[in-house]
């Protein structure tokens, strides 16, 4: 396939959309599946052969369409007008939207969401933008919305270095957790001398709670794919992997996915020898990890994709130096990978139009908690706090006040109410102990007990530490022990400042990131919430209703019951 | 081949280009303390006791991975740096049954030795006193779990020096275990060669002859000497022997 190929494939996809009067998109990502879309597709394909409208009407699984607390989610594409959205939709739903909205052209009130609903309204839909619009299956409806084109346009007008420059330009940061620009980390792997170079996607997103990246996979796999073939070009690699987390749900299901994405674009010369008739050839394979958090962290992932035991190895050197079997390797997050071909498309400079001085670009959130919607969002930087909890959230659940946000999961810290005007930025967020982190967000109210939840990821990381070094492997056991005996209500005051000692130690003194970052959420939680902590050491009582400690044998004895 | 020089608690010292901060802080008669870093065996970096302080850098960085550079600033017993060391050995002692009175090893274990010279007097974590079983099913050597800290010298040596791999880790976080073969008992390990390197490398009573009783098991000099040369003279380094080779 050349260019003008590409552009015929793009035409005669639209063509074939446009037979169709009404496309149906229901939404077949982890959680609406989760909530039943399965049967909801099914009911779609059935009641449009009942009808006898298969000429009519198109029903087609998508992708993530974002609000995921109200899923299903189904979009009704129509010829001649917007796109209808719909929530909460049973397989009854289903049924009425065939027989009522597009027959009787009657839509169902109850359940649309009207096209200026806040939820959607705050956001930015960049790396999104198609996510919830195509078939993930089919690459021809990714081509068609224009697709592959960055990569025809890179290879044809564009060197390496302009690559790279255009990518530093956009001021695009490494989407999982770090924020290192990507630029340089480009520019790195291409001035390194190999014979060989490889590109790694690292989709092993592991934070609780979070799933921006499963989420890009399963709606969007050729953007992915795209975005490592221009990494590929500008660094001048000839082999990519995509490290995929073992431990997702419906695992199997999803790498079949984004095999089929790969067979696809290789039969289609988008991947493979001589892309695009050019002279670069790149190959994508995957890798599934074996379902550790740590090998998120870069150089575990690298032991795990050369089949050894996946823990670290102290830095320098550095991946871009020896990564790979000893190669220059570039490592950057699905997410990241996947803003490269809208950055190329949209050019660098309206990009880093977006966001603040320091962090350019959107970035994908994975909103959870206590809030009236919840789903994936994604906004531009700069956009505050308040705006995604009240704007994009809705605010509270009724009788609940905000408490605090966590962000950056386990490696990340709380914010609480005072700085909620705060904008989303790296440097900011750092700046008060927190973290954007991979993106997600979860957002506590006032019946969430603090020391339980730093006891909680205090738990996910003792339990995912891979033992290497001896502050991370006994540190997150002693501070889990010492957490735990808070919420009991059976620690004292000098257990306080061990765990505060131990925390900083643990910071400066741990392997890899996952034991420097493991007592965040302590130290964070410490920072705001210290009274919650002497609350459960010196009064045997926590302000908030979740906490174990109502239930403790202590408080009994405190209260004449033991 | 190039001589850097550095500042290594504000006095001059010089060392090869291409060595580490620990075999230039050791060469010129200083000392930083290690636990897993063995003299022949490759570098492991998780004991994190040979942390050092760079000038210039808020971070810390291990001593046994750090390149010497022309001009670099090296502090390696700043108060930071003590209090760390502590605290490591303190929870490594927390970690599992460290009980010298009826460790074989009494007396000349380096964990033991250690804690003294760093002045561990007590210790501030709770014991966690897990429950582990004994190896004993080799014919010449004991496995207690007990006494390990899961410095990986006897994967190392095994795995470098013998070439059998023996050794290897099961599990992760607080439930790492050093197991022989696949998880089998030792004795029934058929790719054990019966060298006793393992036992010779390991700190700690972990690994000792079969029959010492309480404080008798005793390192063999010559041993550890000899792996230590080797790595110096390239015995088992695979890179180093092709380019000796190619000399002759």
């Amino acid at each position: 396939m050349n260019k003008r190929e590409l552009e015929a494939a793009a035409q005669s996809e639209l063509e074939r959309q446009k037979k169709f009067c009404h496309r149906v998109l229901c939404c077949n990502s982890t959680s609406c599946m989760s909530a039943g879309a399965g049967e909801v597709l099914k009911t779609l394909q059935q009641s449009v052969e009942d009808n006898n409208l298969q000429k009519e009407i198109e029903v087609s699984p998508a992708g993530c369409m974002g609000l995921c607390s109200a899923g299903p989610m189904v979009t009704v594409q129509s010829s001649d007008s917007e796109n209808t959205l719909y929530k909460e939709v049973s397989p009854k739903v289903a049924k009425e939207i065939i027989e009522s909205h597009i027959v009787k052209e009657t839509p169902i009130d109850d359940n649309i969401i009207p096209s200026d609903f806040p939820f959607f309204a705050k956001q930015m839909k960049l790396v999104l933008a198609h996510s919830g619009l195509i078939n993930p299956a089919r690459f021809e409806e990714y081509v068609a919305l224009g697709g592959y084109n960055a990569l025809a346009h890179v290879l044809r007008d564009m060197t390496p270095s302009e690559v790279c420059e255009t990518i530093h330009k956009s001021g695009l940061r490494g989407r999982g957790g770090g924020g290192y620009p990507a630029g340089l980390k480009w520019n790195l792997v291409r001035r390194s001398q190999g014979s060989h170079k490889f590109v790694i996607a690292n989709c092993d997103e592991g934070d609780p709670g979070a799933y921006m990246d499963r989420t890009l996979v399963e709606s969007n796999p050729h953007q992915l794919l795209e975005g490592m073939a221009i990494a590929g070009y500008a660094v001048g690699a000839d082999q990519g992997y995509i490290f995929v987390r073992g431990g997702y749900p419906g695992a199997s299901k999803r790498l079949d996915q984004l095999e089929t994405a790969i067979r696809s674009a290789e039969r289609n010369n988008l991947l493979g020898g001589r892309i695009l008739n050019s002279k670069f050839g790149f190959r994508i394979d995957l890798r599934v990890g074996a379902g550790a958090f740590v090998c998120g962290e870069e150089t575990a992932l690298m032991a795990s994709v050369m089949g050894r035991r996946g823990q670290p190895v102290p830095r320098p050197p550095y991946p871009s130096d020896k990564g790979l079997w000893g190669y220059p390797t570039l490592i950057n997050n699905v997410e990241s990978l996947s803003s490269v071909s809208t950055i190329i498309n949209h050019g660098a400079e309206n990009y880093s139009k977006i966001g603040t001085t320091g962090s350019k670009g959107t970035k994908i959130f994975a909103l959870a908690g206590q809030l009236k919607y919840t789903g994936l969002i994604e906004v531009p930087m700069g956009i505050t706090l308040r705006e995604i909890v009240y704007d994009i959230g809705g605010g509270m659940l009724d009788g609940r006040t905000f408490k605090a946000a966590q962000t950056g999961g386990p490696s990340g810290g709380c914010i609480p109410a005072e700085h909620l005007d705060i904008e989303i930025d790296y440097e900011k967020f750092r700046e008060i102990g927190s973290s954007v982190g991979s993106g997600g967000l979860i957002v506590l109210d006032n019946q969430s007990c603090m020391p339980d939840l730093a006891r909680f990821f205090m738990e996910f990381c003792m339990d995912e530490s891979c033992g290497k070094c001896v502050p991370c492997r006994v540190g997150t056991r002693q501070t889990y022990d010492i957490l735990d005996n808070i919420t009991k209500g059976s620690a004292t005051m000098d257990d306080l400042v061990k765990l505060e000692d131990l925390c900083i130690m643990m910071q400066e003194t741990s392997l890899c990131g996952l034991g420097q970052a493991a007592p965040n959420p302590i130290l964070s939680t410490l920072r705001y919430f210290r009274d919650e902590y002497e609350a459960h050491i010196k009064d045997h009582f926590c302000p908030a209703t979740e906490c174990k400690i109502t239930k403790s044998p202590i408080l009994d004895l405190v209260n004449g019951k033991g | 081949m190039t001589v850097v020089t550095l500042t290594v608690n504000d006095e001059l010292i010089s060392a090869n280009a291409g060595q580490t901060v620990l075999e230039a802080v050791r060469d010129s008669g200083g000392n930083i303390p290690t636990m897993c870093h063995l003299d022949g065996l490759s570098n492991y970096g998780g004991c994190r006791l040979c942390l050092i302080e760079l000038g210039g850098s808020p971070k810390l960085s291990p001593a046994c991975f750090t390149q010497v550079q022309e001009g670099m600033v090296v502090f390696t017993h700043t108060d930071r740096l003590i209090k760390y060391r502590k605290m490591v050995i303190e929870l490594l002692l927390s970690e599992r049954n460290h009980i010298c009175a009826v460790c074989v090893m009494n007396g000349n274990c380096e964990l033991q030795a250690m804690a003294a010279e760093l002045g561990v007097d007590n210790v501030r974590y709770d014991y966690l006193s897990p429950k582990l079983a004994m190896d004993a099913s080799h014919e010449l050597f004991t496995l207690d779990h007990n006494r390990c800290i899961l410095c990986r010298r006897c994967m190392r040596a095994c795995d470098e020096i013998e070439g059998s791999h023996v050794w290897d880790i099961s599990g992760r976080g607080i439930d790492s275990m050093v197991i022989t073969g696949l998880n089998m008992p030792w004795g029934e390990s058929d790719v054990c060669t019966k060298c006793g390197k393992c036992v010779q490398v390991c700190p700690t009573g972990a690994l000792s002859k079969k029959g010492s009783s309480v404080a008798e098991m005793k390192k063999d000099p010559v041993c550890l000497r000899w792996v230590l040369d080797g790595r110096q003279k390239g015995i088992w380094d695979y890179e180093k022997r092709a380019t000796r080779l190619a000399q002759v």
